[in-house]
């Protein structure tokens, strides 16, 4: 099992606009992607992979000169690895609103001259999918393989298979739900309300002021860190472990280890992630939910959907619970499609989908191998 | 089902193009020879993680579930067929199990071990467990939390309002249709809800 070695974002600029869910429009905009493997001569063998919240398009392999620089997905995704770049051709694309080269609020607005900041358009998982499938007409790719992703990537992928059904033969879909619950949005609205509370943050149009609401930022990301894991995973990481040998008796100062990485990594997020991207993508968490056009039925809302799917959840995944992908398994199944449902016995809560298990990577990777077959890839 | 035999005597008893659902599947063998041999389609329920990993690699499609919290997942008869083979002496709620079968397929098939089996009737009339081959633990290490006979089983379905339609053994790869609850080690039930 190797690496997909270095590899270089490539980007593709969109004249004609992309119409939004919203009634908005994103006129002019870049999608920044990259690619793994060959696209074979029938142009079937493609797999895209949707990104997350804080991921983007480099979803494998290292940029030249930047030994750290795996990509997000780099364990599931390379030669011989379960999603085999050997076999299939993979695309890691940024959704627009992101923050790492597709048009977002940190670029300008040609209406404007500005930034977009906070006048970037809402955008949803839908307009996402459409970007998405604006680029595969461009790369010559009228179906594919499969269509990828885990979290808000899983409802890309679900997304795809409602409004694309005849452009992908495979959904897979892991530790992901239908719609957030409230605790969701909950969740979602403390980080946000750190971010505009933020004296740096002005009203979104921080990059005027050559400002950063780092503070939002790191909150925004401290309280999301706490919900991707599980309370066994803490408490086996951190457990009660002190920073230094005796107890300070201090109310600011860092006693437990668990402050410190959650300080750790609120730090390492201020500094690269957008403050106006986090609103944008956690609020287009908040809004998917595709059985509210069906009358509230995802049964209903799955009714369209024509590919065969696969859904993976994780036990400790208290964000997106097992629960949430057996109501997407139900409403497959009430539409007699072909799916497949694993239900991973991991620690790791929400994380798990990023990481390494063998049960996990073992059913993807035969599921993809069958694929593979399928299109004799 | 290891016994191929027995497997293909099941899966006679399903129709030709039958939507079925098969709980407690193990490595998917069945639905697999239903789908080729009889034309059907359908979903395994597994619990085990190489279970689902081996269904996978069948190509068939598997849900994990856990049997014991019941099949709500599933609409009232919205399959031909359900399949319970060698599962029902595993589960704890065996009769909630039984009318979950019975609601979810128009028609259940059920196989279990037969404890009345003479064996074992010697093996108990001299005083100790069975241990045979189709029940091979010892009493202490058992997988099997109930044990029930051929006709403990016909009992049990009329309680429940449940026919009968078709009822063998499986002793050696060949069905037993005289004296099956003395002669055979599987009882094998075809029912539906009349």
């Amino acid at each position: 099992m190797g690496s997909v070695g270095h590899v270089q974002p490539q980007s593709i600029h969109f004249a004609e606009p992309l119409p939004l869910k919203s009634g908005s429009t994103l006129r002019d905009y870049t999608l920044v992607y990259e690619t793994y493997g060959t696209l074979n001569a029938a142009r079937d063998n493609a797999v895209l992979v949707c990104h997350a919240l804080n991921a983007s398009h480099h979803v494998a392999g290292t940029y030249d000169g930047q030994p750290k620089s795996e990509g997000w997905w780099d364990n599931l995704v390379g030669p011989g690895k379960p999603l085999d770049t050997n076999r299939f051709f993979v695309i890691g694309v940024n959704n627009p609103g992101s923050c790492f080269g597709s048009t977002g609020p940190m670029q300008i607005d040609p209406a404007t001259d500005q930034p977009y900041g906070a006048h970037f358009p809402v955008v949803t998982v839908e307009d996402w999918v459409d970007a998405q499938a604006r680029l595969l007409d461009r790369l010559g790719i009228r179906q594919l393989a499969a269509v990828l992703g885990g979290s808000l990537g899983g409802m890309q992928a679900l997304s795809w298979s409602l409004r694309y059904p005849d452009r992908l033969r495979h959904c897979i879909a892991v530790a992901t739900a239908p719609n957030l619950s409230a605790q969701n949005i909950a969740f979602n609205e403390v980080a946000r309300r750190a971010i505009i509370t933020d004296p740096e943050f002005h009203g979104g149009h921080y990059y005027a002021y050559g400002t950063v609401p780092k503070r939002g930022l790191r909150v925004a990301r401290m309280i999301g860190h706490i919900t991707y894991l599980s309370d066994d995973s803490m408490e086996a990481k951190f457990g009660r472990t002190m920073k230094g040998a005796v107890l300070g008796y201090s109310t600011q100062d860092i006693e437990f280890e668990i402050e410190s990485y959650l300080r750790y990594q609120g730090d390492k997020f201020s500094e690269y992630f957008d403050a106006n991207t986090y609103l944008l993508i956690t609020r287009a968490l908040d809004y998917f939910d595709p059985a509210r056009e069906h009358g509230g039925s995802l049964t209903a809302a799955f009714a369209g959907a024509r590919c065969k799917f696969q859904l993976v959840s994780f036990t400790t995944d208290w964000r997106f619970s097992p629960a949430r992908s057996r109501e997407i398994v139900k409403a497959l199944l009430d539409n007699r499609l072909s799916v497949s449902y694993a239900e991973i016995d991991a620690p790791h809560g929400h994380d798990a989908f990023l990481l390494d298990d063998s049960r996990y990577h073992g059913v993807l990777r035969q599921r993809f191998a069958n694929i593979a077959d399928e299109v004799r890839a | 089902m290891s016994d191929r035999k027995g497997m293909e005597l099941i899966a006679d008893l399903v129709p030709p193009g039958s939507r079925v659902l098969d709980l407690g599947c193990g490595n998917g063998e069945l639905l697999a020879y239903l789908r080729e041999h009889r034309q059907c389609s359908g979903y395994v329920i597994e619990i085990d993680d190489a279970n689902v990993l081996a269904c996978t690699e069948r190509g068939v499609d598997v849900i994990q579930l856990n049997l014991e919290e019941g099949l709500a997942i599933f609409e009232d008869q919205s399959f031909d067929v359900v399949l319970q083979l060698d599962t029902l002496q595993h589960l704890r709620h065996t009769e909630r199990m039984l009318r979950e079968t019975a609601r979810v397929g128009r028609v259940g098939i059920v196989s279990f071990p037969n404890f009345a089996h003479w064996p074992n009737r010697v093996q108990v009339a001299a005083g100790r467990m069975p241990v045979t081959r189709v029940l091979p633990y010892q009493w202490y290490d058992t997988p099997n939390i109930r044990v029930g006979t051929f006709a403990d089983f016909e009992v049990l379905a009329r309680k429940n309002g449940l026919h009968v339609r078709e009822s063998f053994g499986i002793q050696g790869g060949r069905a037993v249709r005289r004296f099956p609850n003395l002669l055979a080690s599987v009882a094998v039930f075809k029912f539906d809800r009349g």
